[in-house]
């Protein structure tokens, strides 16, 4: 078969896939979910599977990156109709953002800047969503802004799922007293820097375009002074970097983040040295602060597709050495 | 004078930053927000630029019929689309449930999403591809990275659970990152950071000048 | 045990010493309020039908200064909580109100900002004065009682006016003197090394793998007749490191000049293109050959991160060019660009101050300058003595830096002395 053919093939069977789950959403159907012995034997088939991968490999035969790619496309897609549950562990620096949250009085004034757009939103999204419902119970007044331009539009729909719980609409919350969106202002770490001085100066309105002198929650909020603490969620410039060294260093702010997996070990540096209060780094970190707070979303529910895509990563690099190792016996033996 | 021009506006700009971070009296508190803005009207009136310039490359592969040229015309009626109905919904045009936000949910965002997926695909095959045990170092970091990966995810809990608490996987993986990942990273960045300053005043002395299409 | 008890008395003196120094030369910063009023009593403004019981006592000890080391318009408000602040307590938030003076007297109160009960320590920052003008504060704790989000009832009782008081800007930020002084330390060394090569002083730089290599892969590009494409990362022009990167590109492109080899730079911001542009048609000048310079070479794709990765990934599928260069700020797009480049075979050169990216670059690029060699790259590629001068001097800040890492370790780790807190810029 030609690569042509093969791709065409693979198209096909991916858009036959969406159209059925497409359909049945649609129509209200219910998810999929494999019985434990189905998931079972799928485990076991992938595992036998790398076994004769490995065994290809001794044999000398590599595999192409393209067998790779379809091991993970796999691992991370299956896990979702599985039925098992994992315990999370609790880290230490999520154990601590999530105990500087909880030792804010009710009232206090929470400033989340959404430094984010859609890519990196299933990653980030999740930890939105649990902090915010985490504010709320705790009747924290939230504000919200944000450095890139989609993020105001990621923070609505995290607002918009937050508020739709019915515990939520028990407690009433008011846009303007209880939570407001100052939405996207351009000049990056600038922004963050004269909102040291006036945040009034960096939103004159709101996301809806109300004046931000008639907005009761941030009438008498000035600057950085009048925060009571702040949680970045980052995917990159400007984002946690930034409001370390600005907010942070030059205004004194008790800062969280939320970061993707990539960067959240540059993060560790600032929270060795009591720069912020805690991380969330990547899906993991989001599952872990969704278990701190009672709430089972998405990224709890990822977690087993991150489980299974580790372990077939570190199948591949086992295989990939075993292949180095049996190459450089070779070429040491042609040597000898 | 046209050199001279912009290195005399680096260098006074470059100083009047230096000097605001230290004096918080009026002028100097002023400048940043100067700065700022007239940072952000520049780069405004630049992206017009960019965007003529992208649309103009466009127009001429396709008119000129030149290799590949239906991406060119992707391009442009995926821009013009976004650009029209963006201008028609006027200043609410970001407001849900208008055909911009339509656009931005059931177009932009599972584009980009793909894009940032594609990632974990390729992680995978660079580590297939590069992570070996060549040396001793590379050993350890192999070694490092098994620990990390499976003591990030919940599994690595339960492959180690026979351990006593404090010694299990995750616990493994936060050291790591917390000690000698953390270690790393601030070598590296203490020394960004001198090379930052040491760029800066090479910028803002006029010695370094090959951005402004000088040099020697 | 007697070197810590001598360090600290040293300690002590040399700050006392600062402070009567800060406090002669910065005199706005307590001097402008009047002695601590005597504590207040409280008051009860809320409704008579609500039981006296309700009313908590109120706050003390309300003081306000002028906020230091500040732009101006700023004042400082703290006090001692309530007596009937505690958990479950009668107090649930505090109001603070300001009045301007008028005839020497507090005018109309207004409020100008609120903060939950709760807390053992109080202050407040009024940010909204105007510099010169006198103000009178009062603290005013709260009971209330909140049903569906709304306030039923209100309890109320308010501490005596605090003032006069008026804010005015200081003329040095006197937390970031430890900045101040490693800024003027390493300004010194860079500029005196910088000053010696002047002077024809020979200065030594280490090899550069990856810039050693350029002449190679330009030269393979020119063999296999293919393109080269320069990607100058994400970040605008008002980032070092695109700064660095378009160094970098000067020289590349004056290579790919003389060797006629076509350059290709796909840049996602619009200031970067009209750099870039200026900075390879004035290489194509210097090599002899303006007239291969093409307008399109250096073209605008998007500033979207993964549209860019997209359109690059997209255009290295299709020409698969010979060379790629990532030099500048790199995201998560790192790894998707340098994977894709590799697949095809390019030979990939790439450098990046992102530390959370350069394994991904590690991993997939022939060669990658880490952190500040990219920095240094412009001085190693020229030669010119006076940039390789400011290479040395940074190379002494390090050594400073190394210094006093080993000296906060050794006295830190035995107790002797808080080090670290030499280098603290927060307050």
């Amino acid at each position: 078969m030609s690569t042509k053919a093969k791709e065409i093939l693979a198209i096909t069977i991916i858009v036959i896939f969406c159209l059925i789950f497409y359909i049945r959403k649609v129509n209200g159907g219910e998810g999929i979910l494999f019985s434990s012995l189905v998931a079972w034997l799928v485990i076991g088939a992938m595992v036998l599977s790398l076994v004769w991968i490995l065994i290809l490999t001794i044999r000398g035969r590599l595999i192409s990156r393209r067998v790779v790619f379809i091991y993970v496309g796999i691992a991370l897609a299956l896990p979702l109709f599985m039925p098992f549950t994992q315990r999370i562990p609790i880290s230490p620096e999520v154990r601590a953002l999530y105990n500087s949250v909880e030792t804010l009085k009710p009232g206090s004034k929470v400033l989340i800047s959404f430094d984010f757009d859609p890519p990196s939103a299933p990653e980030l999204q999740p930890m939105a969503e649990s902090f915010i419902r985490l504010c709320f119970e705790r009747d924290l007044k939230v504000i919200i802004m944000g450095l890139w331009p989609q993020g105001p539009q990621q923070a609505n729909m995290a607002l918009e799922k937050v508020l739709s719980d019915e515990k939520m609409k028990v407690k009433n919350l008011q846009y303007g007293e209880d939570y407001v969106n100052l939405g996207f202002q351009t000049g990056n770490e600038f922004v963050i820097q004269r909102m040291g001085s006036s945040f009034e100066s960096m939103f004159p309105t709101d996301y809806r375009g109300t004046a931000y002198d008639s907005l009761p929650l941030v009438r008498n909020v000035k600057n950085f002074s009048n925060i009571d603490y702040s949680f970045n969620l980052s995917a990159g410039f400007p984002g946690s970097v930034e409001w370390v060294q600005i907010a942070v260093d030059r205004y004194g702010v008790q800062l969280g983040l939320g970061n993707t997996a990539v960067q959240a070990p540059q993060m560790y540096t600032y929270l060795n040295a009591g720069q912020i209060t805690g991380i969330l780094g990547g899906m993991n970190g989001g599952a872990e602060f969704e278990f701190l707070c009672k709430y089972k979303g998405k990224a709890t529910k990822f977690m087993l597709s991150q489980s299974f895509a580790h372990m077939i990563v570190i199948a591949f690099i086992i295989i990939g050495n075993v292949a180095f190792f049996l190459g450089g016996r070779k070429s040491a033996l042609k040597k000898s | 004078m046209r050199r001279e021009i912009p290195l005399i506006i680096t260098g006074i700009v470059g100083v009047g930053f230096v000097i605001q971070y230290f004096i918080p009296h009026a002028p100097f508190s002023y400048m940043s927000d100067w700065f700022s803005d007239w940072f952000s009207i520049v780069g405004a009136c630049a992206i017009v630029l960019g965007a003529l310039n992208l649309m103009k490359m466009s127009a001429q592969k396709v008119i000129r019929k030149k290799k590949d040229w239906g991406y060119a015309l992707v391009i442009i009626a995926s821009f013009l689309l976004i650009v029209i109905i963006g201008l028609s919904e006027g200043k609410d045009f970001r407001v849900p449930g208008t055909r911009f936000d339509w656009l931005y949910n059931y177009m932009y965002i599972p584009l980009s999403a793909t894009m940032f997926a594609i990632l974990a695909f390729f992680v995978a095959s660079a580590s297939y591809r590069a992570f070996r045990a060549r040396n001793f170092e590379a050993t350890l970091l192999l070694v490092a990275a098994f620990f990390v990966m499976l003591g990030r995810v919940p599994v690595g809990d339960v492959l180690s659970g026979f351990m006593p608490e404090g010694w299990r996987l995750s616990d493994l993986a936060s050291w790591v990152m917390n000690y000698p990942q953390s270690a790393g990273q601030r070598a590296i960045m203490i020394g960004i950071g001198l090379g930052i300053v040491s760029t800066s005043l090479r910028v803002i002395l006029g010695i370094e000048r090959s951005h402004i299409g000088g040099g020697k | 045990m007697r070197l810590p008890a001598i360090l600290d008395r040293k300690a002590c003196a040399a700050f006392f010493v600062v402070l009567i120094f800060l406090f002669l030369l910065v005199p706005n910063a307590r001097s402008q309020g009047q002695a601590v009023k005597p504590d207040s009593i409280g008051r009860a403004i809320s409704p008579d039908s609500l039981s006296p019981d309700l009313y908590p006592q109120a706050a003390t000890r309300v003081e306000a200064i002028d906020t230091p080391n500040d732009a101006g318009e700023s004042i400082s408000i703290s006090w001692k909580k309530s007596i009937d602040d505690y958990d479950g307590g009668k107090v649930k938030v505090y109001r603070i109100y300001r009045a301007e003076v008028v005839n020497g007297q507090p005018g109309e109160f207004k409020e100008v900002g609120d903060i939950p009960a709760g807390h053992d320590k109080y202050s407040f920052q009024d940010g909204n004065t105007v510099d010169g003008v006198e103000y009178f504060y009062k603290v005013l704790a709260v009971n209330q009682l909140r049903e569906n989000n709304i306030a039923t009832w209100e309890a109320v009782s308010e501490t005596l006016p605090f003032g006069p008081i008026k804010s005015s800007a200081q003329w040095f930020d006197w937390r970031r003197i430890n900045a101040f002084i490693g800024v003027i330390i390493l300004s010194f060394f860079i500029i005196y090394f910088i000053q010696q090569a002047k002077s024809g002083k020979e200065l030594f730089i280490r090899k550069i793998a990856g810039m050693e290599a350029v002449d190679e892969a330009v030269g393979r590009a020119t063999e296999m007749g293919k393109k080269i494409y320069y990607v100058p990362g994400l970040s605008d022009m008002d980032n070092m490191q695109t700064i660095a990167s378009i160094n970098i590109l000067g020289r590349v492109a004056e290579l790919s000049a003389t060797y006629e080899t076509y350059l290709e730079v796909p840049v996602c911001r619009s200031m970067v293109m009209i750099t870039a542009k200026e900075v390879v048609k004035e290489a194509y000048s210097k090599a002899g050959r303006p007239d291969t310079f093409q307008e399109d070479q250096v073209h605008y794709l998007t500033d979207d991160q993964f549209g860019y990765a997209a359109g690059i990934d997209g255009m290295v599928v299709r020409e698969k060019p010979a060379t790629i260069f990532y030099m500048g700020t790199f995201y998560a797009e790192s790894l998707i660009l340098a994977e894709t480049g590799n697949s095809i075979g390019a030979i990939q050169i790439a450098g990046t101050a992102m530390p959370s990216q350069l394994p991904f670059f590690v991993a997939a690029c022939d060669y990658t300058l880490i952190g500040e060699e990219l920095f240094a790259a412009s001085a190693y590629l020229s030669k010119e003595p006076k940039l390789i001068g400011s290479v040395k001097g940074q190379d002494i800040g390090k050594g400073i830096m190394l210094a006093a890492i080993v000296i906060g370790i050794i006295l830190e780790t035995f107790n002797i002395w808080n080090f670290s807190r030499l280098f603290s810029v927060i307050d």
